[in-house]
C-alpha cells in the first residue's frame, strides 16, 4: 500500500507527518532544527528518499540540510556524520551555505543594484533560500530560489551552488523591487517535457521562463495587470505570489497573482483573469488536482492589508474548469473566527485516487482532505506558524 | 587553550555540548579563534562571519572577561585571561526582536 509523506516548514523548525494510504492516523515526528525558521524542504522525485530543507536565521544566516533517508537523520552537505572535515589538503569543508552572487565576467551580465523601496537602487544581498527544487531525474542536482532574487543550483547534492546568473543579467533587474516580505524568488518549475524549460516567480518583478537550461530568460507576465504599479502592464514589477503547472501540460500554468487568479495556455506568453466568483482573488498559494489538469484550488484572503479568511470563513476554492467558476470547500473548515493565512508554499498534493489535498496555516493547524477537498479534517493543531507543505507519495 | 562558548542553536549544528576548546599555534585573537573555529566545525562557516569578507554577522556579538569586543579588530589581541583558557571566549546570539 502507499504512504504519504508530508514535509511541514514552520517558524520553529521542521515536522514529518506520515500517514499509510487511507490517510486517516497519522504520524508527526519533530521538530527537526527546533529554533530555526524553516522555509522549504522538499524531497527528491528522482529518490523520495533525499530531503533538501532550507534552515535559516536571521542571526546566523543561511544552512542547507539534507536527509538521505527521508527524513530519520539530517547533516549539512559537505560535512556527512563520519567523513573527514577537511579535504585532502586540510581545506575545510561545509561550504553548503555559501550563497554568492555571480560577478564574472564571463557568464552573464551581472548587476550590482535593485531598486529599493523608496525608489533609489540597492545591492543585491543575500539573505535566505525560499524554495528548494530538486530536480526531475537526478538527486544530487537541486535548484534554489533566494532572497535577494536569484536562482542557484547545485549539482552536487547541495554541497556547492552556483549562481544562474542570466537571470539577474536579464537586463530588467534594475527595476525588481521587493514586496513585503523581501525580494524573493519563491517558486521554481520543471517542465517535465521539454529539460531546458524552466519558469520562476519573484515578488515583485514577476513571472521568467528559460528555454535553454537557465543561460537567457524572458519576462513573460504579458497580461498581469496590476493597479499598485506606475503602470500596471508593465513588462516586470508584478507582485507574483505562485505558479502551478500539472506535469501532464506544462505549457498551462496557472498563477495566484497578488491580486488575480491567472491563466496561461502558451507556457507564460501569455495570461488571462480567471478569478471569476471567488469571494476575493487575493491569495497566496495555488495548486492542481493530482489526476484532473483543469481541477485547481486556491484559499482566498481578504485583502493585502488584511491578511485573513474573508468573513472569518476558511474557504479553499476548487473549479473543475480550469478557472472562472469556482465551488467553495469548507467541510470541516472553521467557518467563525478563523483568522490564519495560507502563506504560498503551505499547499501540495499527493498523487492517490482520490488525491489527497494538504494545507498549514499560520495558526500551526495542517489540514489533510483524502476526497480531493470535499471534506477536511485537520492532522496538527498547534505547530509553529507553517511555512511550506509537501507532499510525497512513496510506494 | 582557548575555550569558546557558543550560542544553542550553533552547538546543534556543530554536534556539541558545553564549551569548546581550541589549541592556537600563535597569537590569541579573534580572528585566530573563529579560524580554528570554523576548522574543527566547518559547519560553522558562515554562520559567525562572512565566508568572503569575514565580516561579524550583525546579531552576533563577541564578549570576553565582562567586556563586549565585537567591534574590536578582529587581529587585537584578547585579553591574557582569554589566551591562558582561564576565561571562556563567548560567542552571542544578540538579543533582538520582542
Amino acid at each position: 500500500m502507499s504512504r504519504i509523506r508530508l514535509l511541514v516548514g514552520t517558524r520553529k523548525g521542521a515536522f514529518v507527518l506520515t500517514s499509510d494510504g487511507k490517510r486517516k492516523q497519522w504520524d508527526v515526528d519533530g521538530p527537526h532544527f527546533a529554533g530555526w525558521e524553516i522555509y522549504h524542504v522538499k524531497g527528491s522525485p528522482a529518490d523520495p528518499n533525499r530531503l533538501y530543507a532550507s534552515q535559516t536565521s536571521g542571526w546566523f544566516g543561511q544552512i542547507i540540510q539534507r536527509s538521505d533517508n527521508g527524513g530519520k537523520s539530517w547533516f549539512q552537505p559537505g560535512t556527512p556524520p563520519g567523513e573527514s572535515i577537511t579535504t585532502p589538503d586540510g581545506m575545510p569543508k561545509g561550504e553548503s551555505n555559501k550563497f554568492v552572487y555571480d560577478s564574472s565576467p564571463e557568464t552573464g551580465k551581472p548587476l550590482t543594484t535593485h531598486m529599493w523601496y523608496d525608489g533609489t537602487q540597492h545591492p543585491w544581498e543575500f539573505k535566505r533560500v525560499w524554495h528548494l527544487e530538486p530536480s526531475l531525474t537526478d538527486s544530487d542536482t537541486v535548484y534554489a530560489g533566494v532572497e535577494d532574487a536569484a536562482l542557484f543550483r547545485s549539482s552536487d547534492g547541495g554541497e556547492t551552488w552556483q549562481e544562474l546568473a542570466g537571470l539577474r543579467g536579464h537586463g530588467s533587474g534594475p527595476r525588481w523591487q521587493p514586496g513585503a516580505g523581501g525580494m524573493c524568488l519563491h517558486t521554481i518549475l520543471l517542465d517535465p517535457k521539454n529539460r531546458e524549460r524552466m519558469f520562476i516567480a519573484i515578488s515583485a518583478a514577476g513571472a521568467f521562463r528559460t528555454d535553454d537550461g537557465g543561460k537567457n530568460w524572458k519576462p513573460i507576465n504579458q497580461g498581469l495587470h496590476s493597479q499598485y504599479i506606475p503602470d500596471p502592464n508593465a513588462e516586470v514589477g508584478h507582485c507574483v505570489h505562485r505558479i502551478a503547472m500539472h506535469s501532464s501540460r506544462p505549457n498551462t500554468l496557472f498563477m495566484q497573482k497578488h491580486w488575480d487568479v491567472m491563466r496561461s495556455d502558451d507556457a507564460g506568453d501569455s495570461w488571462r483573469e480567471v478569478s471569476g466568483n471567488l469571494p476575493s482573488d487575493f491569495g497566496f498559494p495555488i495548486d492542481i488536482h493530482a489526476h484532473e489538469p483543469d481541477t485547481i484550488y486556491v484559499v482566498p484572503i481578504k485583502s493585502d492589508s488584511e491578511h485573513f479568511p474573508p468573513d472569518g470563513k476558511l474557504r479553499v476554492y476548487r473549479s473543475r474548469t480550469g478557472g472562472n467558476e469556482w465551488e467553495e470547500l469548507t467541510k470541516g473548515l472553521p467557518q467563525r473566527d478563523c483568522y490564519v493565512n495560507v502563506l504560498r508554499d503551505a499547499m501540495s498534493i499527493d498523487s492517490l485516487e482520490p488525491c489527497g489535498v494538504y494545507f498549514g496555516t499560520t495558526g500551526g493547524q495542517v489540514y489533510a482532505s483524502r476526497d480531493a477537498g470535499d471534506s477536511w479534517e485537520p492532522i496538527v493543531r498547534d505547530l509553529p506558524a507553517v511555512l511550506s507543505v509537501e507532499a510525497q507519495t512513496l510506494p | 587553550m582557548i575555550r569558546v562558548v557558543l550560542p544553542t542553536h550553533l552547538r546543534t549544528l556543530a554536534r556539541v555540548k558545553g564549551e569548546v576548546e581550541l589549541q592556537l599555534d600563535g597569537q590569541a585573537t579573534q580572528r585566530a579563534v573563529l579560524d580554528a573555529l570554523e576548522a574543527k566545525y566547518p559547519m560553522l562557516r558562515g554562520t559567525i562571519r562572512d565566508h568572503d569578507t569575514e565580516r561579524r554577522r550583525p546579531f552576533v556579538r563577541f564578549f570576553a572577561c565582562g567586556e563586549d569586543l565585537s567591534h574590536d579588530p578582529p587581529d587585537s589581541p584578547l585579553p591574557e585571561m582569554i589566551a591562558k583558557g582561564a576565561e571562556p571566549f563567548f560567542i552571542i546570539g544578540a538579543i533582538a526582536g520582542g
